[in-house]
This record gives C-alpha cells, sequence and structure tokens, in this order.
C-alpha cells in the first residue's frame, strides 16, 4: 500500500529517540498519522514544523495500519511565520483546528484553503479576512456550514447584518432590530461576492461569529477546548500594528 | 531461545542501561560487561557516583538548574555576569551554550515550552520566578535562547508579553546559516531566516 500526495503540518510528537509521529493534512487523503523513521534528525527537523506545506510518500503493508511516511519541504510556512507572532498564532490555530477533521476523510477545497490563507500571512492587512473564511470553510467541510444567503426571518438577500447563534443563519437589519443583542455581528466580508475593504473591527467580528459556531457546534460536543492559539488570536488581532 | 544471558542482577543492569538514551539491549550489554569487568575500578566508582548524586539532586530555586547544591553552581558564582539572564528550555540547552562558552551571564530553565498539543500551558512552566527575577534591579538583559521551532518561537512572543512590564532589554539569538554551513545543504527555512537577518559587511 503505498500514496504520494501533498500535505500540512498538523502536529509532530517525538517517537523514540530519532522517530517522530506526525499528524499531516494530504491534500487528496485527508487528515492521516504516519511515522517518520529519523524524524528526529538533523535533517527532518526543520521539514516537520507545524504549518509546512509538504510532499510525502505513505507506506504501508496494509492500508488501515499507521504506516510510515517519507516527507520533503515544498513551503517552509512555520519559518516565514515564525518571527511574528500574529501569523505565528494564526498558523498555530489553523493548525489546530484542522485537526477536528476526521481522519482519513479527504477535504481537497478546505486544503487548497488552507495553502491559499498560510500563502498570505505576510500580509496582515489580508490574512485574518482570509482566516474567517477558512473557519467558515472548515464549518461547512463539518456539516455545520452557515447559511447566509438570505435572511432567516423575512427570506430577503438584502441588508443582511446579523447572525442568529442559535441556527447559523442570516438575519437583515430590519429583521433583527426587536434581538439584535442575541444575535452576532455580521461582517459584509463574509458574504459572497461583497468587496470593499475590510476593517479590523470586521476581523474581529468574523472571528467571534465563526468562534462560536466552532466552540458549540464542534468543540463542546467532543468536550474539546478551543485550542491556545484561537482564544489569542482576537486579543492579538485588536492590539497588534497592521 | 531465552533472551536471558546471566542471572536476574545482571539482567536488570542490562536492563536499565538499555533505557538510556543513544542505549540499545545490544549496547547496553555491551556497557554492563565493561562495567563487570571492571568491578573495582568503574563499576563501584560509578554505582558510587550515582547514588551520591541521586541523594543530592536538586533543582535550583533561582534558575531551575539541576545541580547538587541549591542555588546552583553557576548561580552561585560571583564571576558571572548578574545583568543578564539567558532563558532556555532544557537543562540540555543550558549545558549547550556553557560548553560553547558563549555567555557569562545567569540562566533561567523554564522546563519545556508552551504546547498546547500536550497540554502544557504557561503555568506548568517556570515562567512566574523569570518575571520576578527580571525585576530584579541588577538585571539589565534578558536573552531568549530558545529553539528555533514553531512551539518555541511562541513561547518566546509569551514570555515577550510577560516581561514587558519588567522594562529589562529583551533579545533573542539569531537565526541564520551555521558555521561550515554549505548553503547549497541548507533548509529554505534557515535560508529564509539567514536573509531576513542579512547585515551590512
Amino acid at each position: 500500500m503505498e500514496w504520494v500526495d501533498e500535505a500540512l503540518v498538523l502536529s509532530v510528537r517525538p517517537h523514540g529517540e530519532t522517530a517522530a509521529l506526525v499528524e499531516l493534512l494530504t491534500r487528496e487523503h485527508g487528515r492521516y498519522l504516519a511515522m517518520v523513521h529519523g524524524g528526529r534528525s538533523r535533517k527532518n527537523r526543520p521539514v516537520l514544523q507545524i504549518g509546512n506545506h509538504v510532499d510525502v510518500t505513505w507506506k504501508a503493508r496494509l492500508a488501515d495500519q499507521l504506516g510510515h511516511a517519507n516527507v520533503s519541504i515544498r513551503r517552509g510556512f512555520a519559518a516565514e511565520t515564525m518571527n511574528d507572532r500574529l501569523s505565528l498564532c494564526a498558523l498555530t490555530s489553523l493548525c489546530a483546528l484542522s485537526r477536528t477533521l476526521a481522519e482519513r476523510d479527504p477535504h481537497p477545497s478546505l486544503f487548497e484553503v488552507s495553502l491559499f490563507v498560510l500563502g498570505f500571512l505576510d500580509d496582515a492587512t489580508v490574512w485574518p479576512a482570509l482566516y474567517v473564511r477558512w473557519e467558515m470553510a472548515l464549518l461547512e467541510e463539518l456539516g455545520f456550514g452557515l447559511d447566509l444567503n438570505e435572511c432567516a426571518v423575512s427570506g430577503l438577500t438584502d441588508d443582511l447584518a446579523y447572525v442568529s447563534p442559535n441556527s447559523g443563519r442570516a438575519v437583515s437589519v430590519g429583521a433583527a432590530a426587536p434581538y439584535v443583542d442575541r444575535l452576532l455581528t455580521l461582517p459584509g466580508f463574509m458574504l459572497s461576492g461583497r468587496r470593499g475593504v475590510v476593517t479590523r473591527d470586521d476581523m474581529l467580528a468574523g472571528l467571534k461569529l465563526t468562534g462560536h459556531f466552532l466552540e458549540h457546534r464542534i468543540l463542546v460536543p467532543r468536550e474539546a477546548l478551543m485550542p491556545d492559539a484561537r482564544v489569542q488570536l482576537p486579543a492579538l488581532l485588536a492590539r497588534e500594528k497592521i | 531461545m531465552s533472551d536471558k544471558i546471566a542471572g536476574p542482577e545482571i539482567e536488570r543492569l542490562i536492563s536499565l542501561l538499555g533505557r538510556m538514551p543513544g542505549l540499545g539491549r545490544r549496547s547496553a550489554r555491551k556497557a554492563a560487561l565493561a562495567l563487570l569487568k571492571r568491578r573495582d575500578d568503574l563499576l563501584m566508582p560509578l554505582a558510587d557516583a550515582m547514588r551520591d548524586a541521586a541523594e543530592k539532586l536538586t533543582e535550583c530555586v533561582q534558575c531551575g538548574n539541576i545541580d547538587t547544591i541549591s542555588p546552583c553552581t553557576l548561580c552561585a558564582d560571583p564571576r558571572r555576569d548578574q545583568t543578564m539572564i539567558v532563558v532556555v528550555e532544557e537543562v540540555g540547552d543550558l549545558w549547550a551554550l556553557e560548553r560553547a562558552g558563549a555567555v557569562r551571564g545567569l540562566y533561567h530553565v523554564l522546563g519545556g515550552h508552551l504546547s498546547p498539543l500536550d497540554g502544557i500551558g504557561p503555568d506548568r512552566l517556570n515562567i512566574a520566578k523569570l518575571v520576578k527575577r527580571a525585576h530584579q534591579p541588577e538585571v539589565t538583559e534578558i536573552l531568549l535562547a530558545l529553539n528555533v521551532t514553531v512551539e518555541g518561537q511562541s513561547t518566546a512572543h509569551y514570555l515577550t508579553d510577560a516581561l514587558e512590564a519588567s522594562g529589562v532589554m529583551l533579545s533573542r539569538l539569531a537565526q541564520g546559516v551555521p558555521v561550515g554551513g554549505e548553503l547549497d545543504y541548507l533548509d529554505e527555512g534557515t535560508l529564509l531566516a539567514a536573509f531576513k537577518s542579512r547585515s551590512k559587511v
């Protein structure tokens, strides 16, 4: 049993003295665990950093086995972001949340979006909005996509400005009036086809919105906690100069 | 065929030696045999040294270093630069820096790095003492000599925040081409770091 694919490194754990157990988000094969012999070697340590884009060759005698992998670097996103706490936090958060995906269940479109977001981590005016859209994509892949096409109350497709924290459906300004304090703000950039300047407040509102659904739909039912990096992300974004 | 080649005491010795880093069962057998052959000049002194170290082993109350005295040998040395604290993840990192003789300052051992994956948060590391030490009037610089990994640098960013209020100068180790490094053999991350840290000649 053998396949070749590209992947993002989600986590690395030492195994014995020289090997490493790696968790990868592959394009065609989904989230995969594998043993990398010599994974703690001087040669492989820079490659096996969280967030790196790698080429993988996975081999095992049977498909069900853990298998072992050979990895080589494509793009070192970890090294690119290491000196910037905000983008490093986003990279860590993206990798930590990707671990909520079911094992060996392919999500090629999410993989593509992930690469796209990571590719923009050096531009803080762009990536936070992309990151929020990535979390939307993650929710969708996990079966909890937000319905932002029309107002849940009136059916209108204009003036959508809020989201119901229970149903995940958009609500228009007019219909939201009696319940505003209980609804989540929907920033314009999260609606498909919208263009224009994305402010820091928009980014923070987007993070709050997706964070709410990630927590209540994905993490709480699994008795899992929000990853530390994701918890810190809004505070850092609010504070750091971008 | 039985794996045992000697009595239980020797087997226990081999088994324990085999748990040392870098030693498998085969190497452990060789080491055990060497010890048994040199009972008086190696085995007994080694056993005494190990017992002695095990009895006196302690963690330095100031820096978290492992030594047989507390404060440790390095903290108690008045010749060391008291104005600089070098923060490292593990005692092994401290030993590496001491081997190089690169710094003459004091150390602070965190005892690991932040790792959400392993449930290691700031409260599990030796950070509170570091913040306290940073507020001592003689301290003017704190060097964050942490591993250049995602976890190591996340820890460095956290410490930067935690130490901000102390007002001391924070620095970190340079990243780039190692001594003896040939460019075509270096990984992309190292080359990128070296490029970003390029200096005027």
